[in-house]
């Protein structure tokens, strides 16, 4: 096994995740973009942690993926609020702090 | 300027099979969640993306994280996103204005980033081969938990609590 496959394999997913969070306009996309993002850079840990023979990259992975669970859950109560608020979640539309 | 040939010497070439058809669906996968025009559609893909990336782990001899994204990811993660697209009321089927008006701006700076960060990966680990090692155990795991990584563990506790309470404060009816 190759380290690049994986290395690849991850920036592919990461740059996807980024080009959804530019593209999207739906708040729920953009937190599943957000998503993506996360799971590559968990994959490059996974990899490290391979690669140096070294068990602590999975430890981190597991952090990562935990403090996503809390991210996803405030993110998307946040979105239900705004939702609940404005009966849109179109991130464009949010423009009232705009000076 | 060998590193993506797979017929290495050292190189598991069935691991590499399992890689490489795994890959392109992730790859696919993940391309549909950033470009289809249905919601939903967008998070059945995503748990396409995340059950590959649970296999990749399995690859790279990870049963644990693979275990805990099956769980984490699939299980819990999944079920928010829809409940946040029901909640949301999105449209049943496709949906017009999914997408910001500047969006093509994206494809640019997805492929430059993609662009820079392949030519560092392949300039560092151009020939570094993963060799056969001893699989790791979960004991290990255990063992990096609950010793060094003992503070990090008590602090996400904290964050997980925090972001219960806040979640449960903001998506409350009054």
């Amino acid at each position: 096994m190759l380290a690049v496959n994986f290395l690849l394999l991850a920036a592919v997913l990461f740059c996807i995740g980024v080009f959804g969070v530019i593209a999207r306009r739906n708040a729920v996309m953009v937190l599943m973009s957000i998503e993506l993002i996360l799971n590559a850079v968990n994959l490059n840990l996974v990899a490290f942690a391979l690669m140096n023979n070294n068990q602590e990259g999975q430890v981190f992975a597991l952090y990562v993926i935990a403090i996503a669970a809390a991210e996803v859950g405030v993110g998307l109560a946040m979105v239900l609020m705004i939702y609940r608020n404005r009966k849109s979640i179109a991130l464009d539309e949010l423009s009232e702090m705009k000076g | 300027m060998n590193a993506l040939i797979l017929a290495t010497e050292n190189v598991n070439v069935a691991q590499n099979i399992a890689f490489g058809i795994i890959a392109a669906v992730m790859i696919f996968a993940a391309f549909s969640v950033v470009t289809t025009k249905n919601v939903v559609h967008a998070a059945l893909y995503l748990v396409v993306v995340l059950a590959g990336v649970a296999a990749q782990y399995i690859l790279a001899a990870a049963e644990f994280v693979a275990v805990s994204q099956v769980m984490v990811y699939i299980g819990a993660v999944m079920v928010l996103f829809l409940f946040g697209i029901m909640l949301t009321r999105a449209q049943i089927g496709k949906e017009e204005g999914l997408n910001n008006k500047g969006w093509q701006l994206g494809i640019p700076v997805a492929l430059l980033l993609f662009g820079l960060m392949a030519y560092v990966i392949v300039d560092t680990y151009e020939d570094t081969v993963i060799g056969d090692r001893t699989p790791f155990s979960t004991e290990g795991i255990a063992d990096q938990v609950l010793s060094p990584f003992l503070v990090p563990f008590l602090a996400i506790s904290f964050v997980l609590l925090a972001a219960a309470i806040g979640a449960i404060v903001l998506a409350r009816k009054d």
